[in-house]
Order: C-alpha cells, then structure tokens, then sequence
C-alpha cells in the first residue's frame, strides 16, 4: 500500500485503539483497526451474539442546510430536496421527519459514484437541512459534487472531525437504553438528535452488519467519553474492520470501490428498492435513459450472492467461468463466513447464468471452485422496524 | 535438530536431510483465523523460494514460500479437516510439509532464532 504511516490520518479514538490491542491499518487515508486481540471471527460471532462498537470516523458525515429558510418545515424541506435530488435516484422529498434513506449518488451515465444515507431532521426547526453519510473513499468528491449542485442554495457543512460509532448487534439497544434512553423510540433507519452530557449526538437506527444497532455521530470533545461508556458494558466490545467487512458480506449489502463502481447501475447491482417510485415516472435522475431501459428490459449483469462448495475462499478479482472455460463474471468481494462457515462472495454474472440456484465455477490460483448462486442476504437481516409512536 | 527462519515467517526444522516446514507464531498471529490450506503435492520439486502453499485467513489468501530447494515428502493432511491448528499450535502440530533437503548449504543463509527474533521485534 502507498500509504505511509506519516500520511496516514489519525481518528479522535487512535489512543484508545491502540491501547485496546487494535492492529492499526491504513485504510482509506486513515489508521484504523483492523481487528483487536481476539480476532476477526471472535469480534465477527460477538456483534452476531452481542453487541460490537466499531469506530467508523473515517466516513463521511455531514450536515446540508439551506441558506435562507422560510420557516415553513415542509416547505424547507422540499427546497432542500430540490437541491440534492437531482444527484441521486432516491424519494428525498418524500422523507418525513426523522427518517433515513439509502441513495446513490449517480453519473449521467448511470453509474454510482456511490452510497449514501440521507436523512431529514425530526425537530420542525430544524427543516431544510439534511444528514448525509458518505463513504470514507468517496467523500471528498461527494462533498464537492454536493457543493457545486448547491451553488448558493445551501450550505454543506462536513462533520468527518467528529467521531462516528456504530454499535450493532442483537443486544445493542439493550445497551443504550441506560445510555441514551431516548434512541429506544426510534425504528430502522429513523435518527434523532439525543442529548448526551450537555451535548447533542445525532443517532440513527441504522448500520452495516444486517443486525439491528445504532449509528452515533459525537462531537470531538465527546468520542472518548461515549467510547469508554459504551465499552464499560459488558455486553459491547470493540470491533476491527475485518470483521466489518465479513459481517456486511454475509448481510449481503455491496461495498463502495468493490462491488459498486462509476460503471455499474442501480439495477446492475440490485438495488432496484433504491429507485424511488415517483423519481422512476419522473426519469428525472443521472442517468434515467439507461436506467430504466435496465429496468424494462433487464440488466446485461446482475449482482448475486455465491456460496461455494468445500472451504476455499474466492475473494475479489476471481473470475467466474463457464463449462467451457470462459469468463462469464467476476467476484468483486470475497470471504470466509464464520456464521455459515463456508466461503461466500458478491459478485457479477450474466442474467442467464444468475437464477437462484444456478452452479457457477470461480477460478483461484488456476483450480476450480464450484458454488451456487443463493439468495441475498446470506444471513438473514435482524432489523429492529417499528412505527415511530 | 535445529530450527531456521526465512525473513516471511516460514520455519524450518531440520532432522539429519529432512526439513518440516511450517510458519511462525508470529505469522500465524498477523494472519488471524486461518480457514483453508493449499498443501503441496507429495514429489513435488521445490527450489528454494518457490511457493509450496497457501494459507487462507478469514481476511487474506498468503503464500507460503519454501525455506530451501527440496522434494515433498509428506503433507500435514490433519489441516484439510483443522486449519485453525496452525493458529493453535504453528510449530507442533500446524506444520505444513515435510521435504528432503536438496543442498544443506541453503540453510546458512537463513535466519537463526536470535536473527528472527530481532527480525520481528
């Protein structure tokens, strides 16, 4: 990797990682842990079981506000999505107070320069701004593109100083109830600002690993606090990036520069959900003409999930052949999961080759490798949906 | 007997011409949970710092080099069923392969266990 420890950007909890036993690794610009002491399968089975704390400060929050609100909540809030709507394929308009939503930033040609979560305040008063959370790879020309689309309609303001913890799994809510009472009213991918000491954490229901759990984003002088609170509960502990990566694999949901890129669609990658009903009459988003010819016609590749026979992994860049030889698709991310422990992998097939249960054949190291196409997610989604009381 | 090291953490225990060859606690540590082994073929010639097997962690596939020139004598088959015996115990019972020693003089110009132990501190 190029990058050297000197260039490498320190994220407000490094001390603690590094105290911690966290194995420090360049990803993305920063040093972050890769695993800690037990291991990437050990941290992987306890946010499974419990509740993991992942550091994920490296990404890309920020906050979009109008500059001139006329204090009419829904009509700020409509002009705010004017403003970003014609950058993604996503209902931004159609959000109400304090929901989240999973979009992607597109290209005239309709490929996804990538995913993002948008979300509108819950506060009245606080119509007409939006929470964005881009990707750590992404976020410098995400900003930027969000910026230029702007102009002087609205202000972007990047919160990636703050500290963003993500805590996921089967006991996480358990945990914050004691901690943050108030995020126990909130259902999957709602968020709410939630005091804490004197100060305010925008939490959203939301995360990365198919398991309920929370996304907190706190202001710098909070991170350590907050990690230390969360991590006195015997019920939480501190997980690498290792085990991030396996966990959102198994819950079968794509990763930026990896299974996603600036050549593949919506409907290439299946996430059709993402297309918003009224933005697809409309055709009024990048890359509308191909999209929805993809859509009518179907995709000329599909993202699918591959469990492979035996224990060999097929990991990204494996090609995927036909019976006679030819590559026909491609792994774009790879692994061992230690739910199933079985190798696993996302990658790209023809529509032909891509039903449910078809047999598929990836090369590794020159040997073949045969598995079958199954159903996405690997491991079935654990999300906490409830109606906002 | 006597034990070399490579500088990429494979080790090589010497008995008379025979060499076990397997990798170190450290590697096994910076690799994590090992999930699969690709083990040579029993007869296959190695030179030495071709690559003779591969070690699949849950994060990484790594080759396994061989520590000097030799032929394949015999394989830990006990990984294709406890890979994670490598994690367990790397230099008892999570060896690789056994080979017979081409040219002792290779073995000289690996690592004692002082150098290694420099070598990764």
């Amino acid at each position: 990797m190029a990058d050297t420890a000197e260039d490498l950007k320190q994220v407000l909890l490094d001390e603690r990682h590094r105290a911690l036993g966290g194995r420090m690794v360049p990803f993305a610009g920063y040093a972050l842990p890769l695993q800690y002491a037990g291991g990437i399968v050990a941290e992987h089975l306890w946010t499974r079981d419990h509740a993991g704390l992942f550091d994920v400060s490296h990404m890309g929050p920020a906050f979009l506000s109008l500059a001139e609100k006329s204090g009419n909540a829904d009509a700020d809030h409509a002009a705010i999505a004017r403003v970003v709507e014609p950058l993604v394929c996503g209902d931004i308009l159609g959000l109400k107070p304090g929901q989240v939503r999973y979009t992607l930033l597109l290209n005239d040609a309709g490929g996804i320069l990538d995913d993002l979560m948008i979300a509108r305040p819950a506060e009245p008063g606080a119509a007409g701004d939006l929470y964005i959370v881009v990707n750590a790879g992404t976020k410098d020309a995400d900003f930027a593109r969000i910026s230029e689309a702007a102009g002087g309609r609205a202000t972007l303001r990047r919160a990636d100083h703050c500290a963003l913890l993500a805590l996921q799994g089967p006991e996480a809510a358990a945990v914050l109830e004691g901690l943050l009472p108030a995020c126990a009213e909130l259902g999957f991918m709602q968020h709410a600002e939630v005091p804490w000491r004197g100060a305010t954490l925008t939490v959203s229901r939301s995360g990365y690993t198919g398991e309920d759990g929370f996304e907190i984003l706190a202001p710098p002088d909070e991170a350590q606090p907050l990690f230390d609170a969360l991590l006195s509960d015997e019920r939480v502990r501190p997980i690498g990036l290792g085990a991030r990566d396996s966990l959102r694999l198994e819950a079968g949901l794509p990763l930026y520069g990896h299974d996603l890129d600036d050549t593949v669609s919506p409907v290439e990658a299946g996430l059709n959900f993402a297309l918003s009903r009224r933005r697809r009459e409309a055709a009024d988003f990048p890359g509308a003409g191909r999209i929805l010819g993809e859509l009518a016609d179907g995709p000329s590749r599909l993202r699918v999930g591959i469990r492979f026979d035996g224990r060999l992994p097929a990991r990204e860049g494996a090609p995927l052949v036909d019976e006679t030889g030819r590559t026909i698709g491609r792994v774009t991310s790879g692994g061992f999961s230690p739910t199933l422990e079985a190798p696993i992998a996302l990658a790209f097939l023809p529509p032909e080759a891509a039903g449910e249960g078809a047999r598929v054949t990836a090369m590794v190291r020159d040997r073949p490798v045969t598995g079958t196409v199954v159903e996405l997610p690997f491991v079935p989604h654990r999300y906490v949906r409830k109606a906002r009381p | 007997m006597t034990t070399r090291y490579t500088k990429d953490h494979e080790y090589i225990r010497v008995d008379g011409s025979t060499g076990t060859v397997g990798i170190t606690p450290y590697a096994q540590e910076q690799l994590g949970d090992i999930v699969y082994v690709e083990l040579p073929e029993v007869g296959r010639k190695l030179a030495q710092g071709d690559e003779a097997a591969v070690v699949e962690s849950v994060k990484a596939a790594s080759e396994i080099y061989a520590p000097v020139a030799g032929t394949v004598t015999e394989v830990n088959e006990a990984l294709s069923g406890e890979p994670g015996l490598i994690n367990s115990s790397p230099e008892a019972d999570g060896w690789i392969y056994r080979i017979t020693i081409a040219d002792a003089a290779e073995l000289d110009g690996l690592l004692d266990a002082d150098a290694y132990a420099a070598h990764t501190a």
